[in-house]
């Protein structure tokens, strides 16, 4: 393992001398390549590159740290293991709906109607199972051939992109409403998910090809799509979710053989991926991490979710009678959806066009990137897995109500894939980062809810949270400008 | 002196009323350094933005390696081996050089990304250029000075095996020391056999870099020799005037016999 290359400079140590005082720190003079850096070095970078304004997710976990060491010494209750269990179900619907976020906010874009579109789909899906299957007469006529109508327009729009999967997942949606398949949680899961879709296609063809600002469109659609939800459920009505698969969802537990298992596909998936990339890297002279510093990552991991994964086989009840154990089902579902995301975004071809998008548009189109239609599938991406948030939150409350997707659901989305460390101004952020500001956001939340603050309080904390976070970005941002100069 | 890869012959083009050029001849050799020089609206531009295929001309014909083509299209002249690096670059910040290079035409199966074979072809070819001034080929291009931006840039249009590269006004934005790392690096495109376009406003980077230098005046060819050739003065005369004592266009009274 070699460490700096020597300085065998000829003319090139005075030339990068005009590179600049910070840029000094990432560029030395000399060496196109260093292959493997000394642990102490890579420190080292990281810290520049965190002073130069690259912070990533470090001020999300930092805050996660502190709002639990400040809970747990105020309330009693906090670090209980049912309120644990319990603060990852409540958090899970608004995480999963920021994991989707994070598409359309990598182009530098904003879907204010995520919220009211995941409502659409809980509602769509609670009207399917509460009238057996027959949405024609939970909607009445009109509604339903105007429901047909749109998601038969957005096949259309999305035939017209190209964009086969919603072309594919909208037909699906259509099928099951014309058809009248009885009722069956699955089947309106399945609904749920292929209507957040077909709303994802119209959003994204009105801003990609009509070329709206995505604000002003998900703006309009949010309120529109209030309404649908008002017409759907009825004013002052609630649909109960009474079926045991939809209950567990988001209330369910495996069981403890099945938790273990988990986390050795979960924590052992992470090492064998993360060492044998380290290791074919090294192998093949390429720039990789120090082997301790990779080591210690999958230590930390592996650990952590082994206590974790202990702690949640306790009992947690506070009654004799019933016993409560096993990782909520929604652990395994978030996990999944973080990896799929993670690999999509990092591993395929389409992931790097999105950031290439985001990064500088004009570049992009240059390179021959199908820029409208990139646009329009993050927000296809963006609903569909908002339609899935919904499914989780409504599974936690067991019914959807008007206000389903409303009120505060989609700035606690944005909130979490921000407070994570995804820019507003695109190009920067992970999967990942949503599910970390998700946690802080719940754990504000459910803290907050012990200390039995008042909503009034709640509110003004997650809103202020929410600036700073966007402040960080901001000056980050400026900071790293700064540094390339 | 090489054969020449890129010929163009009594190329045409308007702009509707506007004459952009006049039966316009243009040499490009392998191995070599031709600068194309002119005042503002001369038609450089346009001149290059048709050998990219982006404008279609009028009249005139290409012969690449000898053999007549027609141009339709950016994606036509990229399969032949024509790469242009544009002023403005065109790169994403927030991705690094390895992807920057590699972007739009990246390589891997089933819209996965080998990153291995990515990484090592980046870097053979930054080393074949001898790039000495990038530590990482995994350095994000935010945090690279415009030379090493413009370095990454040019890297771009090589790797594709290109024949031809067009760089249009490379050191324009450029500070000394990183001009000097930049022509350097044109230098070496012409050592390896390509055919190299420079455009450029600098003279001094034009008799420093270029093997032959062609002048465009008002949209004609005023004048292609070898630098050695001509003076520093005679080729401003021939970018302000068109001619210079018996080089460039003839003057009128002389065209008229």
């Amino acid at each position: 393992m070699t460490d700096t290359p020597t300085g065998t400079t000829t003319g090139e140590k005075a030339a990068d001398k005009s590179g600049g005082g910070t840029a000094q720190a990432a560029i030395s003079d000399f060496g196109i390549d260093t292959t493997s850096r000394s642990t102490g070095e890579a420190l080292r970078d990281y810290v520049a590159r965190v002073r130069g304004g690259e912070l990533g997710s470090l001020p999300a976990l930092l805050g996660l740290v502190v709002l639990l060491v400040v809970f747990s010494s105020l309330s009693d209750n906090f670090l209980t293991l049912g309120n644990i269990a319990n603060l990852l179900a409540q958090g899970a619907g608004k995480t999963v709906i920021a994991m989707g976020l994070v598409f359309v906010l990598l182009l530098g874009e904003i879907d204010l109607s995520a919220g009211t579109a995941s409502g659409v789909a809980a509602s769509v899906m609670a009207l399917h199972l509460v009238k057996s299957g027959n949405l024609l007469g939970g909607m009445g006529s009109t509604v339903f051939y105007l429901f047909c109508g749109i998601i038969a327009l957005a096949i259309v729009l999305a035939a017209w992109m190209r964009l086969w999967i919603g072309v594919a997942l909208s037909a699906v949606a259509l099928l099951i409403a014309l058809i009248g398949l009885p009722a069956n949680p699955w089947t309106e899961m399945l609904l749920a998910l292929c209507v957040g879709t077909a709303i994802g296609c119209v959003t994204g063809f009105l801003v990609a090809k009509v070329r709206i600002p995505s604000f002003v469109v998900t703006l309009a659609l949010f309120l529109a799509w209030g309404g649908v939800i008002l017409q759907f459920i009825g004013q002052g009505g609630t649909l109960g979710l009474r079926d045991d698969t939809l209950f567990k969802v988001a209330n369910g537990n495996l069981n403890t053989a099945a938790s273990w298992g988990l986390f050795v596909i979960a924590a052992g998936g992470y090492a064998a991926v993360v060492l044998s990339r380290h290791f074919t890297r090294l192998r093949k002279g390429l720039v990789a991490q120090p082997t301790a510093m990779v080591a210690a990552k999958v230590a930390v991991v592996v650990v952590l979710s082994a206590v974790v994964t202990y702690l949640l086989t306790l009992n947690r009840s506070h009654s004799d009678l019933v016993k409560i154990s096993g990782v909520p089902y929604v652990v395994p579902i978030v996990l999944v959806l973080l990896v799929i995301g993670t690999f999509v975004l990092d591993r395929t071809r389409y992931g790097r066009h999105i950031y290439a998008v985001g990064g500088n548009q004009e570049a992009a189109r240059r390179a021959g990137i199908d820029v409208p239609k990139i646009r329009m599938s993050v927000f296809v991406i963006c609903s569909s897995v908002a339609a899935l948030g919904a499914i989780i939150y409504s599974s936690k409350v067991g019914s959807v109500d008007p206000n389903a997707g409303g009120g505060n659901t989609l700035l606690y989305a944005v909130g979490a894939a921000v407070i994570g460390g995804t820019s507003l101004f695109g190009g920067k952020g992970r999967v990942s980062n949503a599910v970390i500001g998700g946690a802080v956001l719940a754990t504000i939340d459910n803290g907050l809810g012990l200390l039995k603050q008042p909503a009034a309080v709640v509110f003004v904390i997650t809103g202020l949270v929410l600036l700073l976070a966007a402040s960080v970005d901001a000056l980050s941002r400026r900071r790293a400008a700064v540094a390339s100069r | 002196m090489s054969e020449p890869i890129l010929e163009l012959r009594g190329i045409n083009k308007s702009f509707g009323p506007v004459h952009v050029l006049h039966d316009v001849d243009f040499t490009v050799r392998a191995g070599e350094v031709t600068a194309l020089v002119g005042d503002n609206g001369a038609g450089k531009s346009t001149l290059v933005k048709c050998i990219a295929g982006i404008y279609p001309t009028d009249s005139g014909e290409v012969l690449f390696n000898g053999e007549q083509t027609h141009i339709h299209g950016p994606k036509e002249a990229s399969n032949l081996g024509i790469e242009v690096v544009y002023q403005d670059l065109a790169l994403c910040d927030n991705l690094d050089i390895v992807q920057n290079m590699f972007l739009g035409r990246e390589r891997g199966r089933a819209g996965l990304l080998d990153e291995s074979d990515m990484e090592q072809a980046a870097r053979k070819t930054l080393t074949s250029l001898s790039v000495r001034t990038v530590k990482s080929v995994r350095t994000p291009v935010a945090s690279l000075s415009g030379g090493q931006r413009q370095t990454v840039a040019i890297a771009k249009a090589v790797l594709w095996d290109s024949k031809v590269v067009l760089l249009d006004e490379p050191t324009a934005a450029l500070g000394v020391a990183q001009t000097r790392q930049v022509l350097d690096l044109v230098r070496r495109l012409a050592e390896q056999g390509l055919g190299v376009v420079l455009i450029s406003h600098n003279m001094n980077d034009v008799f420093e870099v270029a093997d032959r230098i062609a002048t465009l005046y008002l949209g004609r060819m005023a004048a292609e020799l070898p630098t050695k050739d001509v003076t520093h003065s005679q080729v401003v005369e021939l970018i302000t005037a068109g001619r210079s004592g018996d080089l460039g266009i003839a003057r009128p009274e002389n065209a008229v016999v």
